[in-house]
């Protein structure tokens, strides 16, 4: 492990950590003006956490330890895929550490703690959006596993950095089978991101609430650990889907500052477009039904399925 | 012959120090002091031994022991090489934990006495011991039989209660079932020799279609007490039938002698295997394992739940052995190797999370004796050690990282992702696709264990008398420490266990894993620019991020915080009521695998003036296959009962035109 190597990777979970509210900024941004009115500006959920920090935490009753531990393990979770997501540079010392399944899993276990944490104070409506957080994670987590096997199975490999160097530099070939996994991965993105159609950020009805529901009781740091953590997770999320589907511009030998530099350019590029796309999409589609949610996520898990059939038909 | 080393030695005199303190029990069967005090903890001390022992055997040479026991011309063998000494180990250390926990938890004045129970429980641990040994057949059925009649009268602890009078038939019914075909799996085995040694079976010669019926019986015989699916029935009466230190026995343990059999078996006993037997136990095993977890999303009962979980486990289980099956037969060593490993692996991790959580719910069930879901809650605040504990069992089961239930399905995972390679037309893109069916159980196993641990701990206490639980005693603590840090220590340190692993997968398939580049703490499984997984380094970074989080939000927060009641959008009229249920849980699973249940609903109306709601699931098996089986076994019963007619001079009738037949057929 060289120093250089260090310093990227510090580089780049800090670049992760600032930039993930400013990329949540952006796409509100676009979605206002997609949907015709006067956006926030761009620094807003800066704002917003730095609000939340100033508040006094109010803690229920009932709650035991956990809840108020489980904020802190879902930053403490995101931050360490960001660590491991090859969104600048390939050669991250910390991405030997766990593969793309392992990524899943640190997924998982955030998405538990949340919700053991909504449970834990035993109000109506966190218990609700536990169960409701569960049954959309156990649809859309072998889907994303599925998309995971799919460029896998191309690159020989489940290590991430492999896989966005493959796609990169090794195999200009065309893949069908990735473009299943692309509209399944998108799919999972916007439901496990409590995007539009699945779930809606700015909701205030509890009764279609998911995500919201379950963070309820939360306050001050704790809400604002948990806000920033949802930045993260949208950006991290945003990353995979760069180096599974459009790895160009990552960097791969960092003989100079200033191929990082051009990483971090490409990478904002990338999301401002990503960020764009993803308002359009919200704003063009309504919510749908919680009932229809699985049905949802069960289209992306069997394009996922679908996507490694046709991988596996088209290899033989 | 090789020498009988010092561990099989060794192995021997545990199991028969565990009937010692059986007998020993029987001395003072009322007096909970002596055996809760001496025998139980003597007990557990045999375990570590067992486990010591097991650890040592793993890389030394087979050994074997030939006793002038049993029948005339068939004297006793043992042997005890790596595979036997993988699963002593696991016997060893799980039962540890159990034996600490049971010392604390069995107690005069439920059902049977405690001097009894110690007996019943120790020949139990001493026949698995015995099975895991056996060398010949006889040995085998003799050690099987009683481990399963023992576990009956431990299920039946409880005896008064004719439930569980009913659930110790079934289990009893099936037990046999199975093993009558493990009996003729070892009559085809033999080969015509008719010998019964295993030597003997290993060296006869067997024509395919001969093997495959062996294969299918062993498959049937150890499915049963598997609790593979459709032979599961039995696992969710019995299981939460028994007390729970029995409970985790059972599930932890006894249900690994079942994967044993099927390993000996197939990859020791039987030639060469055809590529279709590893599809087939594939199949069987990605089902019983959906089938499992779906069930288990649905339960009420806390122990039921973990029972319907153990299917799913053990589905796993199965899935990994067909996989490796399917390498082997394909010539595939490495990757055999590494689904191999996954398997036992899981094994050992199942036998360590599965039995922490039965003990926690037996915790649960002293402190409030309450196995209903709908009446637990908000018991993290009054059994803090039980909570905490469970909570490390809950997430090992759920498959996260860094804990070792993700380490096990981790490699299953990368083992599927070699199944392309398969020669196999059809087979090499039908297979990966299971890797889709295990991913799904994963997840939903992580949704039922949100479930189980939501309800039972968290939240608020769902019933006034929960107020008084109280937290588990010292014993039981120790045990459920004991589990706890093996589910830490099987997470963090995968690649010291798989070296260990390494003596089994070299004795039963010729290969093993590849370890360059994964050190200590590693997990390379096939090359290091493929897959790695290291989970020291991945606990360390999240530990890390997490302390630095903790510290940052310390030093930029003024930290003022306040208790008040739950706010809940302001809704006044919040309540315990109000919480989600087990049935509530369990409802968006009913919804999307509406076809696997069979389901009967009492809704009510909006006019009911006393409005009653009830849903119950069954499994659809019992109408599919028991009960038509049942009736038909009735039918012809009675039958057949048209010859017994109560008259001593009609029975005498039948004796002498069976004499006339005889005859004739001699002459």
């Amino acid at each position: 492990m060289t120093a250089v190597a260090l310093f990227t990777q510090l580089f780049a979970v800090t670049v992760a950590v600032v930039l993930a509210p400013l990329f949540l900024g952006w796409v509100n941004m676009c979605r206002a003006w997609l949907q015709n009115r006067a956006a926030p500006p761009l620094t807003q959920p800066y704002r917003m956490i730095r609000k939340l920090l100033r508040k006094d935490a109010v803690i229920a009753t009932d709650a035991s330890q956990l809840f108020v531990f489980a904020p802190y393990v879902l930053f403490g979770s995101m931050v360490t895929a960001a660590a491991i997501i090859p969104a600048l540079a390939v050669d991250l010392p910390f991405a030997r550490a766990a593969d793309a399944i392992a990524l899943v899993g640190l997924f998982a276990t955030a998405r538990v703690f949340i919700a053991l944490a909504a449970i834990d104070t035993g109000t109506a409506f966190g218990t609700l959006g536990a169960r409701r957080e569960m049954m959309l994670g156990f649809l859309a987590e072998p889907a994303l596993l599925m998309v995971f096997f799919t460029a896998s199975l191309i690159a020989g490999s489940t290590e991430l950095p492999v896989l966005a160097d493959v796609h990169q530099y090794r195999s200009l070939a065309i893949h069908p089978g990735l473009a299943f996994a692309a509209i399944a991965f998108l799919m999972v993105l916007l439901a496990e991101n409590a995007r539009i159609p699945v779930d809606n950020p700015a909701t205030h009805l509890e009764l279609t609430m998911i995500h919201e529901a379950m963070v309820l009781e939360y306050s001050a740091r704790h809400l604002a650990l948990i806000e920033w953590a949802s930045a993260l997770k949208l950006f991290n999320y945003a990353c995979i889907g760069f180096a599974l589907f459009v790895p160009w511009g990552v960097a791969r030998d960092l003989d100079s500052p200033r191929v990082l530099a051009l990483a971090l350019a490409v990478l904002c590029a990338k999301l401002a477009v990503a960020g764009a796309v993803l308002a359009l999409i919200e704003t063009l589609n309504a919510k749908i039904r919680i009932f229809r949610a699985p049905e949802f996520l069960a289209m992306a898990f069997m394009l996922a399925v679908l996507g490694l059939l046709v991988r596996l038909l088209l290899q033989s | 012959m090789p020498e009988p080393g010092l561990g099989l030695v060794a192995a021997l005199a545990v199991a028969l120090g565990w009937l010692a303190v059986g007998l020993a029990g029987l001395l003072r069967p009322h007096s909970t002091f002596v055996v809760s005090r001496l025998l139980f903890p003597l007990g557990a001390a045999g375990s570590v031994a067992l486990a010591a022992t097991g650890l040592a055997a793993l890389l030394a040479p087979p050994a074997e022991l030939v006793l002038p026991l049993g029948l005339p011309d068939l004297p006793l063998h043992l042997r005890l090489d790596a595979l036997s000494a993988f699963f002593l180990f696991l016997l060893g250390s799980a039962s540890a934990g159990i034996s600490v926990f049971g010392a604390g938890y069995f107690r005069a004045g439920e059902g049977t006495s405690p001097g009894l129970l110690c007996l019943q429980y120790h020949v139990f641990l001493a026949s698995m011991t015995l099975v895991l040994l056996a060398n010949d057949a006889y040995a085998f059925m003799v050690s099987w039989e009683s481990m399963a009649l023992s576990s009956y009268f431990l299920v039946a602890t409880q005896h008064r209660i004719p439930e569980i009078r009913q659930a110790g038939f079934l289990y009893l019914l099936l037990a046999h079932v199975g093993a009558i075909a493990i009996l003729l799996c070892f009559g085809v085995l033999q080969g015509g020799s008719w010998h019964f040694t295993f030597d003997a079976m290993r060296a006869a010669e067997l024509p395919a279609a001969r093997a495959s019926l062996a294969f299918a019986l062993a498959v049937l015989g150890f499915g049963a007490k598997a609790g593979l699916v459709p032979l599961h029935v039995w696992l969710p009466e019995a299981h939460p039938a028994a007390p729970s230190p029995v409970s985790a026995l059972m599930s932890g343990v006894m249900l690994k002698t079942a994967v044993y059999g099927v390993l000996r078996v197939t990859f020791d006993l039987l030639p060469a295997p055809l590529w279709w037997w590893g599809a087939a136990l594939l199949a069987l095993g990605l089902f019983s394992a959906l089938y499992g977890v779906v069930f288990a999303a649905v339960q009420t009962d806390m122990k039921r739940l973990l029972a319907y979980s153990s299917i799913e486990n053990l589905g796993i289980v199965f899935a990994g052995t067909g996989l490796a099956l399917l390498f082997h037969a394909a010539g595939m060593g490495a990757p055999a190797a590494l689904a191999l490993a996954a398997t036992l692996y899981h094994c050992l991790n199942h036998a360590m999370f599965k039995s922490l959580l039965f003990l926690a719910t037996g915790s649960v069930l002293h402190a409030t004796g309450e196995r209903n879901l709908g009446k637990l809650g908000g018991l993290i605040r009054r059994m803090p050690w039980v909570a905490w504990t469970a909570l490390v069992g809950t997430l090992a089961i759920a498959g996260l990282p860094p804990l070792n239930g993700f380490v096990s399905e981790w490699m299953l995972l990368q083992a599927f992702l070699l199944t392309p390679d398969v020669p196999q037309p059809f087979m090499n893109m039908l297979v990966p696709l299971g890797a889709s069916l295990l991913a799904l159980t994963a997840a939903l196993a992580a949704y039922v264990m949100v479930k189980f641990y939501g309800v039972i701990f968290l939240g608020q206490m769902r019933e006034r008398t929960l107020a008084q639980a109280h937290d588990c005693g010292r014993l039981e603590r120790l045990g459920l420490l004991w589990l706890a840090a093996c589910c830490v220590l099987l997470g963090l340190l995968p690649a010291l266990v798989l070296r260990l692993l390494d003596g089994v997968t070299g004795e039963l398939l010729g290969a093993g894993l590849a370890h360059a580049g994964s050190g200590v703490f590693g997990l390379v499984p096939v090359a290091p620019e493929r897959a790695a997984y290291r989970p020291v380094v991945f606990l360390v970074g999240i530990v890390l991020v997490l302390g630095l989080t903790v510290l940052v939000a310390k030093r930029m927060y003024h930290g003022r915080t306040r208790r008040a009641p739950a706010w809940d959008c302001g809704f006044p009229l919040q309540d315990a009521r109000m919480q989600d249920t087990a049935e509530g849980f369990g409802q968006p699973i009913r919804h999307i695998f509406d076809p696997f249940f069979r389901m009967r609903r009492e809704l009510p109306s909006p006019f009911d003036e006393h409005p009653v709601y009830r849903v119950t699931v069954e499994d659809r098996f019992w109408g599919v296959l028991y009960l038509p089986l049942a009736r038909a076994v009735r039918r012809t019963a009675t039958v057949v009962g048209r010859l017994q007619t109560g008259r001593i001079s009609v029975y005498l009738a039948y004796s002498f035109v069976t004499l006339l037949v005889l005859l004739v057929i001699v002459l």
